[in-house]
């Protein structure tokens, strides 16, 4: 290797990791202050790394806060959406893809216009619906009004498209009904849509925000995101507190993207617009 | 004999819309209803239960015009050229960066990502920290080099571009990956024969990775638009829309006129003009961008 050319790699890995530094500082640092003793937070100047790591304070904020609680009700929420999407977008999208009915045209337009719609223009009325059926501060609120979303039944119906009718053909000349054709062949083939669509839909559910701030106002329903946003009010400028709960709820997002990232970014690419 | 057959026969037919019926039940009552309902509404005054109370035509649509909406409409637009572009650019430096075939880039490329699982709310707290004027980290690095105390969130000069520096870190990831994926979908054999052509790195990049990835980068600004025009989290939690409206979004005033005023009817009619504003300026990027854009 020429001088040049080693030079020219040094100089990349010392602008990649500076780059790095710069991204993942804020990480390393709210869990760094989620470790100092209170003293050594809020000083000047101030301190990077705590001199003795105090897990105390991880204790502490899930003593005051009921984080997890927070973490239970997101879990419970995200995964009810997640499920919930994955069953009626793929009845959807699979009736869309692989059955012949009167108005499917017309049907799909329908679903599809409504893509382009953004979130705002839904909010209020859906939030006056769920405050008429008393369903502020449940997990019904938190979870009906997602269960089925015209991107999800788009999405399904691509990866369905792919499985070649013939093979339907087929397997009901072989006498197998369409349900067990849907249920046992259609759905396994169509493993890697369900799971794009389950990583972008439990990332996106965990991480909602507007909508579990709207219809939640008792602390036990309150979802990691509100908790975390309160955790400011309620802990004051007790940074070694807050960072404590902000590292716990951020500990479950972090391991889903490392499980689904190759998932995570399809549904994005297809989705992009509601991340 | 017949029964069975036509009883078959009616099954089949009525199938579909049994696969149909989940979806289609809870998009008409949380999706099909509600755009309705919001441009019923938006014609109306409501009461505070969210009820049509007194019929007022276009009005809240002109009033709209011509009130502080407007000013919103400009810290919005504000807001989104300073997130997007920069954004872009830096997702797309990022991403060329780690692309480069040397050891440990999946270790880059996975820290590259990882604001990608920092949610907003996360995000705006961590950073509300960082901000902090007098224990702050970044006051304290800028004062390092001899920079005076910035009131990042307080000052009006300040707090826009503050929240989007948040803003532009929470949304690094996604444009990281986007591009990043689209860079690996180029052909090796086409970089390969512009060096035996003779091409340095600037040259490839510029005359091929660039055409080569231009439908992702048309992809992520579009989206990126839209995106930012919506941002609410970051403004709610770093700077309630303050100091003195500088921070005030449209979609952080559609809640503010909906859920603290509770003036259902004219949050509405807002929503519907930020809707077709959005509809209007992709509209405006596909007829500008797609010439550029480079299909294969």
């Amino acid at each position: 290797m020429s001088v040049r050319n080693a030079l020219g790699r040094l100089l990349l890995y010392i602008v990649l990791a500076a780059a790095a530094l710069a991204i993942v500082f804020p990480l390393l640092y709210a869990l760094s202050i989620s470790l100092m003793p209170p003293t050594e937070v809020n000083t000047f100047p101030p301190r990077f790394l705590p001199s003795a790591p105090r897990w105390a304070n991880y204790a502490e904020v899930a003593r005051t806060v009921p984080v997890a609680r927070y973490l239970l009700n997101s879990l419970l929420i995200s995964a009810a959406v997640t499920l919930g999407q994955i069953a009626t977008a793929s009845l959807s999208g699979y009736a869309f893809a692989f059955m012949d009915f009167r108005g499917r045209a017309l049907l799909f337009a329908l679903f599809m216009s409504t893509m382009m719609v953004p979130w705002e223009v839904t909010l209020i009325p859906n939030y006056l619906t769920i405050r008429s059926l008393r369903l502020l501060n449940s997990y019904p609120g938190l979870i009906v009004p997602f269960l089925a979303t015209a991107f999800g039944t788009f999405l399904l119906r691509q990866f369905f498209m792919q499985i070649p009718r013939e093979l339907e053909d087929a397997a009901r000349i072989d006498g197998c009904g369409r349900f067990r054709f849907f249920w046992s062949i259609a759905l396994p083939l169509a493993r890697p849509g369900l799971l794009t669509l389950g990583a972008y839909t439990f990332l996106n559910t965990w991480n909602q925000y507007l909508w579990p701030l709207l219809v939640t106002n008792t602390r036990l329903m309150r979802t990691v995101q509100i908790g975390v946003r309160f955790l400011m009010n309620e802990e004051g400028m007790q940074y070694h507190r807050i960072m404590a709960g902000v590292v716990l709820c951020l500990v479950p997002a972090l391991l889903i993207l490392l499980w689904g990232q190759r998932y995570l970014v399809r549904g994005m690419m297809a989705g992009g617009v509601k991340g | 004999m017949q029964a069975p057959q036509a009883r078959v026969r009616w099954m089949e037919r009525v199938e579909p819309y049994l696969y149909l019926a989940p979806s289609l039940a809870l998009l008409a009552v949380f999706t099909f209803y509600p755009i309705a309902r919001s441009v019923y509404l938006s014609l109306f005054l409501t009461d505070p239960l969210g009820r049509p109370r007194v019929f007022v035509g276009l009005e809240h649509y002109a009033n709209t015009l011509t009130s502080t909406f407007m000013q919103s409409m400009g810290v919005t637009l504000l807001f989104v050229l300073y997130t997007v572009p920069v954004g872009l650019l830096l997702g797309l430096v990022l991403a060329l960066l780690a692309h480069q075939p040397i050891r440990g880039t999946r270790l880059f490329q996975l820290i590259f990502s990882s604001p990608l699982a920092v949610s907003a709310a996360i995000g705006s707290t961590i950073w509300v920290m960082l901000f902090n004027p007098v224990s702050g980290v970044i006051n304290y690095l800028l004062g390092l080099v001899g920079i005076p105390r910035i009131h990042w969130l307080t000052d009006p000069r300040w707090a826009l571009l503050a929240v989007g520096m948040v803003s532009i870190w929470l949304r690094l990831g996604f444009n990281f990956v986007l591009m990043l994926s689209a860079l690996q979908n180029v052909p090796d054999e086409l970089l390969e024969a512009a060096v035996v052509d003779g091409a340095g790195f600037w040259a490839k990049t510029r005359h091929i990775t660039l055409p080569m990835i231009s439908p992702t980068l048309f992809f992520a600004a579009v989206v990126g638009v839209i995106h930012a025009f919506q941002v609410f989290a970051e403004i709610e939690i770093m700077t309630a829309g303050g100091p003195s409206n500088a921070t005030n979004t449209v979609v952080y005033r559609i809640y503010q006129v909906a859920f603290r005023q509770y003036e259902f009817g004219a949050a509405s009619a807002q929503a519907i003009l930020l809707f077709i504003v959005m509809v209007v300026l992709t509209y405006l990027q596909f007829r500008l961008g797609e010439r550029r854009v480079h299909y294969q």
